[in-house]
């Protein structure tokens, strides 16, 4: 779409806006009321996120960010389905932050498609059954006789057929059904079929908007010298060093950040110029100084110390099933291991940015953010207004992995924009980008297992890491349910001792959620954990893994978990923030996406020396991953060479995109397992650029062959699962091929030595 | 003010000598389709042709470019860039998009010089352009693609 239109056509619809507001996720179904308002503009409004012109044109308010994961395709696909629509008469709307009309917009959790499945097929189905009727009562005949194919409606007794717009006027008056109804799978158009990304045009003829593309009139260009260590304070700079460099405009001091950290910017100072560069240099210039604070001794080599103390000492247990020391006391074989996962940063490709322009008191953002409301709510609260004040555009997104749903950068421009009384965009460089992070937890975990008479009788388990709650609350010191829940609370295993305990980790940086969060680190232990007890015991890992899970069935994880003193209420397995109704944890699953990969990569089967194929398997976002990684380790050298995933998401609306996922999630993934550290020393980040944080490269890719497995279920996620099971297929696979453990990542030279 | 030779028009500019091509191709001439990945030459999202040959336009600064041609992925329309379009079209290559800008610029210029290149020449070729959400594979692909498109 162009930039053009899309603005001409949101004009369009500003108009109902302020009457459609309101009612959007809890009823998602316009009342009476809002219809006969929107026959003022005689078009044919189903739902929030869809209004159709007379001309027919189909606008479909996408209210979920595209970051890469295809949303911005897939949602559309959903409502196309359902209205019966022909594609290239959609008009997909990038849709501006108003949480009001459109809930929750908040882009991560992979939740675009679990979340709003429903309510845009509601969408699409309502319009269709609108514009059949009005058909129907136009050709006196029974709606029954009828039917909506491709932007067109047949009348079934005559056999002649007319465009959608000769009866949106009149569709538009009638009644919004209450009950719709859907279409049979047999008859889906969209739903299931690979559907190209809608902005390949744009990203081919470098047309896009990202969040560092913004261009505003008469705008200047920020960028900040801020504190390295978090909680610090600017202590001197000198202004007019800075102001004295070519290009450079003004100077503007950010306030500094008192904690919690939450979303706020971190502080220091800002230097504003004619263009980046010129900025840049500027902030050079400054020379700015900084005190320290309570963090400044963060240290990660010490850290690590720390957080193994905590693993030998004070445990929470979280989750508790029998007795699991009387067990391991009673083991004929027990089986103990340590795993280590460093920081981890995003690392996006397109670094934050955000534009921010003031006319008089009215405040507009243009940001490459996961969440549009929630730059809205931070904002508002350092520049006096009301969130539903500030008009904020999420931008294209040039990935994200949840760094972009913390929109620290976003309150910088709009503190500065207001300050030099121009259009703004603060730009961050790659160095600010990964010395000013959310990072992913620092994590140590030990699993103890006991083995009696061949079987697994004891399953302990222990985390310490520090708790993205710290970001929010600094009183939270260890691990919440919340996190464990993501592969620990809910191993789905049948043994029957298990236990999983927490020890305390203090956060001393910013603790975010990266692409599929905990999962990570507990995946990696469990995955390696099932190999090391499958190796000792002289089983197949696949055949390990299908003994643990046990027979097929539903999981309940709650059963299991543990109060903690003072809680109001029995603790709940969160689930992804689904009833396990809808989303069960359904072991049969599980084991088949395993399987799966068994198959794909042939894993059993003799391999050369230096050789080896590894698997690993997970749920998560309520789908099912297993990976199967190859590798080949040659004079210490490691080369993953191939990888094989396959994944129950339920339906896949869009089964190129998710294919696309699972290639990006091993890609994802082997960087986390070969390359990814990010260290403290004295409280500042030392890496600072791809040199220090390296992301695989081209020439490390191995091919990847997904397999989507046949499902009717109700779609789970896809941007994240296929993470998880990505490192410990590759560790496994080492282990395979030289019979060396990796226990802690990244891998980067422990081959070699 | 410089003055330089930007798909094959002359531009002037009013930045410090030793600005980087990238921040006056975005910020001056509001030109955004080379994008800023990291700014040390390790991600080739700013990838630019100087006199045709591919470059780091934030480590190339508007003092060299006096007499000599750059052109972005906007003044790109040779056979190759058209074919490379077309391939990552039929492969659906891209997801965020954001290094796609400088992978297709290496990608055409690689195919100009090596008409039929193998999985390894493209790794060579590409080893400099980071893609964070992991299309490398498509990539490789479409390259192929492309280069059959070329001789067809
Ligand atoms: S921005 Fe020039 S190589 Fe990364
Ligand atoms: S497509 Fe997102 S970084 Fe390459």
């Amino acid at each position: 779409m162009s930039k053009h239109l899309e603005n001409v056509s949101r004009r369009g619809f500003l108009k109902t806006a302020g009457v459609t507001s309101g009612l959007i996720l809890a009823a998602p179904m316009l009342s009476n009321h809002v219809m006969a308002a929107a026959r003022g503009e005689e078009e044919l409004v189903s739902s929030g996120y869809l209004a159709i012109k007379p001309d027919g044109t189909a606008h479909v308010f996408v209210h979920r960010v595209e970051m890469g994961q295809g949303s911005r395709t897939g949602l559309p696909q959903v409502v196309a389905d359902e209205l019966e629509a022909d594609w290239g008469r959609l008009h997909i709307e990038a849709a501006f932050g108003d949480k009001a009309r459109f809930g929750d917009q908040n882009t991560d959790g992979s939740t675009s498609i679990r979340k709003f499945y429903d309510a845009f097929r509601q969408a699409g189905a309502a319009a269709r059954m609108m514009i059949e009727q009005a058909a129907a009562n136009e050709w006196g005949v029974s709606v029954s006789d009828v039917e909506a194919k491709k932007h067109r409606v047949i009348n079934k007794i005559t056999g002649k057929s007319e465009d959608f717009s000769k009866f949106v006027v009149a569709a538009s008056k009638l009644e919004v059904p209450k009950d719709v109804q859907l279409k049979k799978k047999a008859d889906r158009t969209f739903i299931g079929k690979p559907q190209r990304n809608i902005y390949m045009k744009q990203i081919l003829t470098g047309g896009t908007q990202f969040g560092q593309d913004t261009i505003r009139p008469n705008m200047v260009f920020a960028v900040a010298a801020r504190p390295p260590v978090v909680g610090g304070k600017v202590t001197s700079y000198d202004k007019a060093a800075a102001m004295a460099v070519d290009g450079v405009l003004d100077v503007v001091e950010l306030p500094a950040l008192e904690m919690p950290a939450l979303f706020k910017p971190v502080g220091g100072v800002a230097v504003v110029a004619s263009n980046t560069w010129a900025a840049m240099k500027g902030r050079e210039a400054l020379n700015a100084q900084f005190e320290d604070g309570a963090n400044a001794s963060y240290d990660s080599a010490e850290y690590e110390k720390q957080l193994w103390k905590s693993i030998d000492g004070d445990s929470v247990t979280h989750m508790k099933r029998g007795d699991v020391d009387a067990a391991l006391e009673g083991a004929s074989k027990t089986y103990s291991a340590d795993y280590y996962v460093p920081h981890q940063h995003h690392i996006p490709m397109e670094p934050p940015a955000a534009t921010a322009e003031w006319n008089g008191d009215d405040l507009k953002m243009w940001v490459c953010c996961q969440d549009p409301t929630s730059v809205q709510e931070t904002v508002a609260a350092f520049v006096g207004k009301k969130p539903e004040e500030i008009y904020v555009e999420a931008t294209l997104l040039g990935g994200a992995f949840g760094r972009k749903s913390k929109p620290d950068f976003a309150v910088e421009a709009a503190l500065v924009a207001k300050a030099v009384g121009r259009p703004v965009k603060m730009v961050w460089s790659r160095e600010d980008d990964v010395r000013h992070g959310y990072y992913h937890t620092v994590a140590a975990q030990r699993v103890n297992v006991g083995v009696k008479d061949g079987k697994v009788t004891a399953w302990k388990h222990k985390a310490a890491y520090p708790s993205i709650g710290a970001t929010f609350n600094p009183a939270a010191d260890q691990p919440g349910a919340f996190e464990l829940g993501l592969g620990l609370l809910d191993m789905p295993f049948d043994t029957a001792n298990m236990q999983v305990d927490t020890g305390k980790a203090p956060a001393h940086v910013r603790i975010g959620w990266m692409r599929s969060v905990a999962n990570i680190q507990q995946a990696f232990a469990v995955g390696s954990m099932v190999d090391e007890i499958a190796q000792g015991e002289g089983k197949n890992t696949a055949d390990m893994w299908m003994e643990l899970i046990g027979f097929d069935r539903k999981i309940n994880p709650s059963v299991d978990l543990v109060k903690q003193p003072g809680a109001p209420r029995d603790p709940q397995y969160s689930n992804y923030g689904e009833s396990l109704e809808r989303h069960p944890v359904d072991t049969a699953r599980l084991k088949a996406v395993l399987d799966k990969v068994v198959q794909m990569s042939g894993y059993g089967k003799d391999m050369p020396k230096g050789k080896g194929i590894g698997i690993s398997v997970h749920r998560s976002f309520v789908s099912y991953v297993a990976c199967a990684a190859e590798v080949e380790v040659t004079d210490g050298e490691l080369k993953v060479t191939n990888a094989w995933m396959a994944v129950d998401c339920g339906v896949a609306v869009n089964p190129d995109r998710v294919k696309a996922q699972m290639e990006g999630a091993v890609l994802f993934g082997m960087s986390i397992a070969m390359h990814g550290e990010i260290t403290a020393k004295d409280g500042a980040i030392v890496e600072g650029n791809f040199d220090g944080y390296p992301v695989c490269r081209m020439s490390e890719c191995p091919p990847v062959e997904t397999a989507i497995i046949e499902s009717d279920a109700v779609p789970g996620g896809v941007g994240e699962p296929g993470v998880p099971p990505v490192a410990p297929a590759i560790t496994n696979a080492i282990f395979a091929a030289t019979g060396k453990r990796i226990r802690r990542l990244p891998i980067k030279d422990q081959l070699s030595t | 003010m410089a003055s330089i030779k930007l798909n094959g028009q002359r531009v002037s500019v009013d930045a410090a000598p030793d600005t980087p091509l990238l921040w006056v191709i975005r910020d001056h001439l509001n030109l955004t389709g080379t994008k800023f990945g990291c700014g040390v030459a390790s991600c080739g999202a700013c990838t630019i042709l100087v006199d045709g040959e591919p470059m780091r336009s934030c480590q190339f600064r508007l003092e060299d470019a006096e007499g000599v041609e750059i052109s972005t992925i906007e003044g790109q329309e040779d056979s190759a860039f058209k074919n490379v379009q077309a391939a990552w079209r039929e492969l659906d290559v891209v997801q965020c998009g954001y290094c796609q800008s400088g992978q297709v610029m290496a990608a055409a210029a690689l195919i100009r010089s090596n008409p039929k290149p193998t999985d390894e020449d493209i790794d060579e070729a590409l080893n400099g352009n980071l893609c964070r959400c992991g299309t490398y594979q498509r990539i490789r692909a479409a390259v192929h693609l492309a280069a059959e498109k070329m001789e067809a």
